[in-house]
Parts: structure tokens; C-alpha cells; sequence
């Protein structure tokens, strides 16, 4: 009735509802960020290259999807499923660069409870990673049935999903790196 | 549109049946009797706290003796139960999922399976907060509001299992009704009936479906906030505390602004069982259709501008107090257009008096006196004085029984037969009805009287403050008890009569109400699939007592008579069915 | 969806390395109106195109837009709500010592990042 398929519909109204749960977490950090410029001082410590490197990676993998899904609409299950398949590792790539920087601000003493600063950079990119996780686990399900060449219509749902993960990290990069 | 043809050639076992059916109209009835049971929960809370209130340090039968963290807990968990676990899952979840592909005239919703889930979910949700009973420590005591630095430290709650599982069930339910809710929108933009446009929708499920996003919009930050809550509560951030760097208005502006919206996504399933009720009843096509769509829309917008009339003595800026006091006011505009709809509905009507009709007329004029004392608590002014007392506690227990119980009553006794194939008895019904509405009124109003004279809402024993504990304000508590007691009694009635009539009560045909809209055309109760042969619509569900036609209503799946093609109501001939 | 415009996605991807570049780079210069600017205008950029191209939003429906904006509408509302209260750290007869003092103190006093 409205035109759009009932799996993409549905996709839609999962992000609107994430947006506001991204917008609710991120506008809160937004402005305690400008009631307390002294948190500079602590957004010093965030490393730019790390987070620019996973900006890029996620970036590539967003790519990726949008080719997984244009080999879709060709009816090329093989070729989606190898193009989603890149896609989850670019998130798994993104996930172990995560590790190894988190890994270094910990043992540095940059803990979820010593500053407030560091308890939203955790919350926000956590909250994000643990989207980037349940992304990989539904890409791998998605590219197990696309390479049979059945549920194309699956890959492009997929993918608007993964997106919408990487326009939240495109705005999370510069809040929690950028801005010091 | 997407089909799920039914399946008729294996018949279930009991487990798919009942227990993990992705049938919607299952799904439905499971979600409105956990709704139920959890009320007894939610009710037996009320009545232990109502018994220290009127008499305090007593024993109280089946209970004991209450201490003061009890009487915290009891009072956190009733209004929990009966908002989260009582009032969405019977109204928006249970009415939603038998209701909307029933009255959209398809099979099914369109995922069932993530339908399914989003039970499970729900069910799991209620185990978890059931379980915060048992825990050391016991259940959460900080008020279902659970603001922080009270909530967020087990050293001030002295709950430190009972408020993380408390946080940790109201989430997992915000999940479950995510799921639900998304399914909701997805099937009544996607999966109509053929000939079914916009506004041949029934009005219930309109107001679900507005609700149903109210409710995706507002809960984000809520779920954020929780997050950060729970965070504060278990790895030892300080989000909500001051003395970190937090703040703990924060936590009152997350919730309220997913609090407030919520309110209205409560009342508006109700307003659409009230809709559906009046009209069948007053046999006369719905007044105005299409504005009381827009006055649904309207109010769910503006219920996003509203929220912060909660925190008027919370410190916040006086002038956003103002503000906010304006818009409270504003939202009140679009809520009586549709009052005014309803009864312009009512006006010249040939009304039977059955029991929902009962239930439908009594929540018209009971949330009448929740939205009228509401102007009050939205004027800042007023508010500053009545905040936080037993006016406040009347005001939306006007509100919300109503919402939570009357209507959703109006809604189990019209759509019973539909839903089990039998009539509940009217006698009972009737007898119910009076003994719950009288007696909730002799509950209530002496609040109104103890709320305006000061009585603070959150006081264990009034004994200890001389000005309250005056006879003449504890004469009005226990009034005020005695009618709980009677109101909870006549509870008992309604199970008894719910009971007799699922198993005794007259067998009931299709359509015993003979009503219009689409979910009386299927068998009653309907099977997995729901319709003997999909229907087809030709016109809007509110075509009563039609000029010219031998019959007081014209279902909307009944063809044009070629005969007579510009009768009042009647459509175009239909294209084909796509 | 049926592919009505062609697009060439390489292209798209290879501007927004190219915008990631500049807002990395932004801040080096220093200024920081400069860098709010390369910061937060980029990453508006980059969103849009990544919407509009990868997620194909220019030729879906188009409430479905319309839908997403209002959600962030909701958040504009929120947060123009709250931050008279959070953001701010006095106002109209009330003041939060805490924040100030936070403020004032450059955060070392209250919680150390440094240990």
C-alpha cells in the first residue's frame, strides 16, 4: 500500500527508533561537552588516527554494501554475498582496532568511571560497537542466504541498516576525537 | 501486502497453539492475560499501602506488618506494574495484536514471528521484575519515576539487586514493545484489505498506531539514559551524580520526555476501544472521522513539548516553567476535540445501555475529571503547591483508570464474544460496572479533599506529623481505603463472570453487536488465518443506520447494491483487488 | 529497489575519504571556528551523502525522509529542552556550584583522568 516493501518499511521505522536513542545519548553528551570546556583536557588523550583510520574502514564498508546490494538488484547472489561478506570484515576490522585503542587508554587509566568525559566516549562508543556486532552477525546470516540466491531483497535491508551505523560513527568521530 | 496463506493442513499441538504461536490473535490474548495477572500484583501493592495509610503500624491480612522500606517498594512497584506491565500490555499490546490484522482484514501480521518474540520478550521482562521481589534487599523503592541520586546509589536505595533488575525488566519491555510496535506501523501501512484507503482505517487503529509511534519517538532517550543509569548503578560512573560532574536533572528530563508522551500513548488505544464502543451503541456514524484522526496526530505531536511540567519544583529554570505551562495547556485543545467528537457522536443516537457502552460512557466522564484537575497541576503556579501531594495521586488515578481499567473493561466485554465465541453475562457485567465506578469514586475524591488540605504523597505514617494526622484527614484515608476494598472486591466479579462466560455463557454468532467494521466478518472465535475468504472493502467502518436501507448498519465488506449507486456512504464500484 | 539513476558509488566513497581527510586535517590549523566547521559541517556532509547515495533516500518514498528528520526533530526538541537546565550551569535564581566548581578547577578536582 505504501509502495516501499513491507522488509524495507520495517527497516525504516528500526532506525527511527534508533535515532532517537543515538540522538537522546549523544545530545546529553553534546551539552554537558559545552557546560565543561575543562573536558578538553581529557579529550586530548582520544587518538584521532585510530578513530580517522576506523571512519575510514567503516566508510570502504558502507561501499562495499552499496556494490552487495547493487549485485542484488542484478540477481547476483554469489558476488553480494562475497561484497557482504568484506562488509562484516570491515566491522570486524573496526571492532579490533577498537580493541587495541580501548586496550591502550585503559591500562593508561582513561577508565569508564575516572572522568565524566571518558564515561560518555565508552557509553557512546560502545553503545555503537554493539550495533556494529549485531550488524556482522545479521551480514554473515544475510550472505549464508544470498549466496543460494534466495532473499536478495534482504541485502539491501541489511545494508540500509549498516549505513545507518556508519552515519552514526560519522558523527561520533568528530564528538569524541575531533573536538578538543 | 504480503500473504501468509493459513495453514489447514496440520494442526497444531498444544505448544504451538498457545504457548509459541506466532498467531497474533494468541499473542494478543497472552499479552492482555499476563496484563492481567500482573494487575493482581499491582492491586494486592495497593491495598497492602492503603491499609498502613489509613492505619498505620496495624497488621495488615495476608501481609503483616508493613516497614517503612516496604511501604517504598509497594508503592514503586504498583505504579510500575500497572503503567509498564498493566496498561501497555492489555491496551496497546493485547488490543493492538488481536485487533489490528483482524480489523485491516488480513491473516496475520506481517513479521509473526518477530510478533512472537516480542512476547517472549515481554513475558521475560515480567519474570525479571517479579524475581526483584525475592532478591536481598528486595525490590526497587524508589518510586517508579526512579530518579537518581536514589535510584543510581545502592548506598541511598539500599536495593542493590531490586534497582538494577527493576532498570534492567523496564528495559527489556521497552525492547518487546519496539518490536511490537514496529510491527504495528509495518502492518497497517502494508498489509490493508484491497479497497481499504486511509481513512477506512477504524479508529483504533489509528489511535494504536499513532501511539505506537509516540512511543518509538520518545522512548530513545529514555533507553539511552537508561544505559547510563545502569552504568551509574554497576560499573561506578557518575553520569547522574553531582559531586562527579553529573547531573541528576538530566535523568527527570530523559524520563519525562519519554514519561509524558507515554501517557498519551496509553490514552489514545483507549479513546480508539471508546470510538469503537460508542458508535456500535449509539447505532449513528462516528462525528467527524478525519478530525478526530488529526486531533490524535495533533495531540501525540504536541505530547512531545510537554514534559517538563513533571519537574516544575525540580529546579529547572523558572522560565522554561512557563513555557512548558503553556504548552500543557495547549495539549488539552486537541484532547477535547475529541471528547466533543464523542459526544457529538452520543447526540440523537438510539443508545443501548449494554455493559461496554457503560464502560465507554464511564470513561468519557471519568478522565473528563483527570483532564479538568490536570490544569491545575500544568500551571506552574498551582503546581508548585499542589506538587508532590495526594492531588496530584488523585489527578491521574482519574487519568489512568479510566485509561487502564475502563476502557480497556469497555474493550474485553465488546470484543469478548469475538474473541472467545461466547457472550459474557450483562447482569454481572452491570452489577460490575456499578460496584467498580461508585466505589472508585468514593476512593478517589476524599485524595482530592486530603491532596489539597497537604497530605505529601510519600509518607509512610502520618502519625508522625501532627497536621496531618488531624481525624478529620484520617477519617478521609480510611474512606478512602474501605472503597479500595470494595472496588478490588468487585473485581472478583468480573473474574468470576470472565470465567463462567468462557466456558457457559451463551454461544455467540459473528457479529453479535452487529457492528461494521471487518472482525466481526470472521468466525467468532476466528481461526489461524482468520477469515473464511479475505474480505474485500467498499466503504468506511462507521456506515450506521444509513438512510434508505432496511438494515441499522452496512458492514464495510458488503458489496454496493447495483441498484442504488448514490445511496449516502456508498463508494466507487471497486477496481480489482490487487 | 529498481536502480532509476545510475551512480557511480566509487566515486561517492572516494569524497568522503577525501571530506575525512579534511576534517583530520582541519584541526591542524588551529582555528577553532575553523575546526567546529571541518569537524561538525563535514560530518553533516558526509551523512547526507551517505543517505542519500548508499541508502538510495533521494528516490525512496519521500515521507520516508520525512519521517527520519522528524525523529531528529524530537531530539532538537529534547535537547533544546533540557540544556537550559544541563547545559547551562545558572540561571533565573539557581545556580550549580558543582559544574562551576568543576569548571573552575579544570576537572582535575573533581575525577582524574591522570593517575
Amino acid at each position: 500500500m505504501t509502495g516501499i516493501p513491507t522488509g524495507r518499511l520495517a527497516v525504516w521505522w528500526v532506525l527511527a527508533s534508533e535515532i532517537v536513542i543515538f540522538g537522546g545519548l549523544l545530545g546529553a553528551y553534546i551539552m554537558h561537552r559545552i557546560g565543561h570546556p575543562e573536558w578538553e583536557g581529557q579529550a586530548i588523550h582520544t587518538n584521532v588516527w585510530a578513530g580517522g583510520f576506523n571512519t575510514f574502514v567503516l566508510l570502504s564498508s558502507s561501499l562495499s554494501a552499496v556494490l552487495a546490494h547493487q549485485a542484488a538488484e542484478r540477481g547476483d547472489g554469489k558476488s553480494a554475498a562475497r561484497l557482504l561478506l568484506l562488509t562484516a570484515a570491515g566491522g570486524a576490522t573496526f571492532l579490533i582496532v577498537k580493541a587495541f585503542e580501548w586496550t591502550a587508554e585503559i591500562t593508561s587509566g582513561f577508565t569508564i568511571g575516572s572522568n565524566l568525559f571518558w564515561s560518555f566516549y565508552y557509553t557512546a562508543a560502545g553503545l555503537h560497537a554493539l550495533h556494529v556486532l549485531a550488524g556482522m552477525v545479521i551480514l554473515l546470516f544475510v550472505a549464508a542466504t544470498a549466496a543460494k540466491n534466495i532473499e536478495l531483497h534482504r541485502v539491501e535491508n541489511i545494508g540500509i541498516y549498516w549505513h545507518f551505523v556508519d552515519i552514526v560513527w560519522i558523527f561520533l568521530f568528530p564528538l569524541l576525537y575531533i573536538a578538543k | 501486502m504480503t500473504g501468509h496463506a493459513p495453514d489447514a493442513t496440520r494442526a497444531p499441538g498444544f505448544v504451538r497453539t498457545y504457548l509459541w504461536s506466532t498467531d497474533h490473535k494468541t499473542i494478543g490474548l497472552q499479552y492482555m492475560l499476563t496484563g492481567m495477572a500482573m494487575a493482581l500484583i499491582g492491586a494486592f501493592a495497593a491495598y497492602v499501602f492503603r491499609m498502613q495509610a489509613a492505619f498505620p503500624g496495624a497488621s495488615v491480612p495476608l501481609f503483616g506488618r508493613v516497614a517503612a522500606a516496604d511501604y517504598n517498594y509497594l508503592v514503586t512497584m504498583h505504579g510500575t506494574i500497572m503503567i509498564f506491565w498493566v496498561a501497555m500490555p492489555v491496551l496497546l499490546a493485547g488490543f493492538g495484536n488481536y485487533l489490528i490484522p483482524l480489523m485491516l482484514g488480513c491473516d496475520d501480521m506481517v513479521f509473526p514471528r518477530v510478533n512472537r518474540l516480542s512476547y517472549q520478550i515481554f513475558f521475560l521482562s515480567s519474570v525479571v521484575l517479579v524475581a526483584s521481589f525475592f532478591v536481598p534487599g528486595g525490590a526497587f523503592g524508589g518510586a517508579w519515576t526512579a530518579y537518581p541520586p536514589l535510584s543510581a546509589n545502592s548506598a541511598y536505595s539500599m536495593t542493590p539487586f531490586g534497582s538494577t533488575l527493576w532498570l534492567l525488566a523496564v528495559a527489556l519491555e521497552f525492547v518487546a514493545f519496539l518490536l511490537g510496535g514496529i510491527n504495528f506501523i509495518t502492518t497497517t501501512m502494508n498489509s490493508r484489505a484491497p479497497g481499504m484507503k486511509m481513512f477506512d482505517i477504524p479508529i483504533i487503529v489509528w489511535t494504536i498506531m499513532i501511539a505506537a509511534v509516540l512511543f518509538m519517538g520518545s522512548v530513545g532517550p529514555l533507553v539511552a539514559g537508561a544505559v547510563m543509569l545502569l552504568f551509574d548503578q554497576v560499573v561506578g560512573t557518575g553520569f547522574y551524580d553531582p559531586a562527579r560532574g553529573g547531573d541528576p536533572v538530566l535523568w527527570q528530563h530523559l524520563f519525562w520526555f519519554f514519561g509524558h508522551p507515554e501517557v498519551y500513548v496509553l490514552l489514545l488505544p483507549a479513546m480508539g476501544i471508546v470510538a469503537e464502543v460508542m458508535v456500535v451503541f449509539a447505532r449513528k456514524k462516528l462525528f467527524a472521522y478525519r478530525t478526530i484522526v488529526y486531533s490524535a496526530v495533533a495531540t501525540g505531536i504536541i505530547s512531545f513539548f510537554v514534559w517538563a511540567h513533571h519537574q516544575f519544583v525540580a529546579g529547572i529554570d523558572p522560565r522554561m516553567a512557563s513555557l512548558f505551562s503553556v504548552t500543557t495547556l495547549i495539549i488539552s485543545i486537541p484532547v477535547a476535540e475529541m471528547f466533543f467528537a464523542y459526544i457529538a457522536t452520543l447526540y440523537g443516537g438510539s443508545i443501548r445501555f449494554s455493559t461496554p457502552m457503560l464502560w465507554a460512557l464511564a470513561f468519557v466522564a471519568e478522565f473528563l475529571i483527570g483532564g479538568v484537575t490536570g490544569i491545575f497541576l500544568g500551571s506552574a503556579g498551582s503546581d508548585i503547591y499542589f506538587h508532590d501531594t495526594y492531588f496530584v495521586v488523585a489527578h491521574f488515578h482519574y487519568t489512568f483508570f479510566p485509561i487502564a481499567f475502563l476502557a480497556a473493561f469497555a474493550g474485553i466485554t465488546f470484543w469478548f464474544p469475538k474473541m472467545f465465541g461466547r457472550m459474557m453475562n450483562e447482569t454481572w457485567g452491570k452489577v460490575h460496572f456499578w460496584g467498580t465506578i461508585i466505589a472508585f469514586n468514593i476512593c478517589f475524591i476524599p485524595l482530592f479533599i486530603t491532596g489539597t488540605a497537604g497530605d505529601h504523597r510519600r509518607i509512610f505514617d502520618y502519625s508522625m506529623f501532627a497536621e496531618l494526622a488531624t481525624p478529620e484527614m484520617q477519617s478521609l484515608r480510611i474512606l478512602a481505603t474501605r472503597a479500595l476494598l470494595v472496588t478490588l472486591a468487585f473485581q472478583v466479579v468480573f473474574v468470576v463472570n470472565f470465567v463462567y462466560s468462557l466456558f457457559r455463557g451463551t454461544v455467540a454468532e459473528a457479529n453479535p453487536w452487529k457492528a461494521n467494521t471487518l472482525e466481526w466478518l470472521a468466525p467468532s472465535p476466528p481461526p489461524h488465518g482468520n477469515f473464511v475468504t479475505m474480505p474485500v472493502v467498499y466503504r468506511g467502518p462507521y456506515e450506521y443506520s444509513v438512510p434508505n436501507r432496511d438494515e441499522d448498519y452496512w458492514p464495510q465488506h458488503e458489496p454496493d447494491e447495483p441498484a442504488d449507486p448514490d445511496a449516502p456512504g456508498a463508494r466507487r464500484p471497486l477496481q480489482q483487488p490487487a | 529497489m529498481t536502480e532509476h539513476v545510475q551512480r557511480n558509488y566509487v566515486k561517492i566513497w572516494a569524497m568522503l575519504c577525501a571530506l575525512l581527510v579534511v576534517s583530520i586535517l582541519g584541526p591542524l590549523i588551529g582555528i577553532r571556528m575553523l575546526t567546529v566547521i571541518t569537524a561538525f559541517g563535514v560530518a553533516i556532509v558526509k551523512a547526507f551523502l551517505v543517505a542519500k547515495h548508499f541508502m538510495h533516500l533521494d528516490i525512496e518514498k519521500r515521507w520516508v525522509a520525512y519521517v527520519l528528520l522528524a525523529m531528529i526533530g524530537f531530539i532538537v526538541v529534547m535537547f533544546a529542552g533540557i540544556a537550559p537546565d544541563v547545559m547551562k550551569h545558572d540561571g533565573l535564581r539557581w545556580e550549580n556550584t558543582a559544574a562551576k566548581e568543576a569548571v573552575r578547577s579544570g576537572g582535575g578536582a573533581v575525577a582524574g583522568g591522570h593517575r
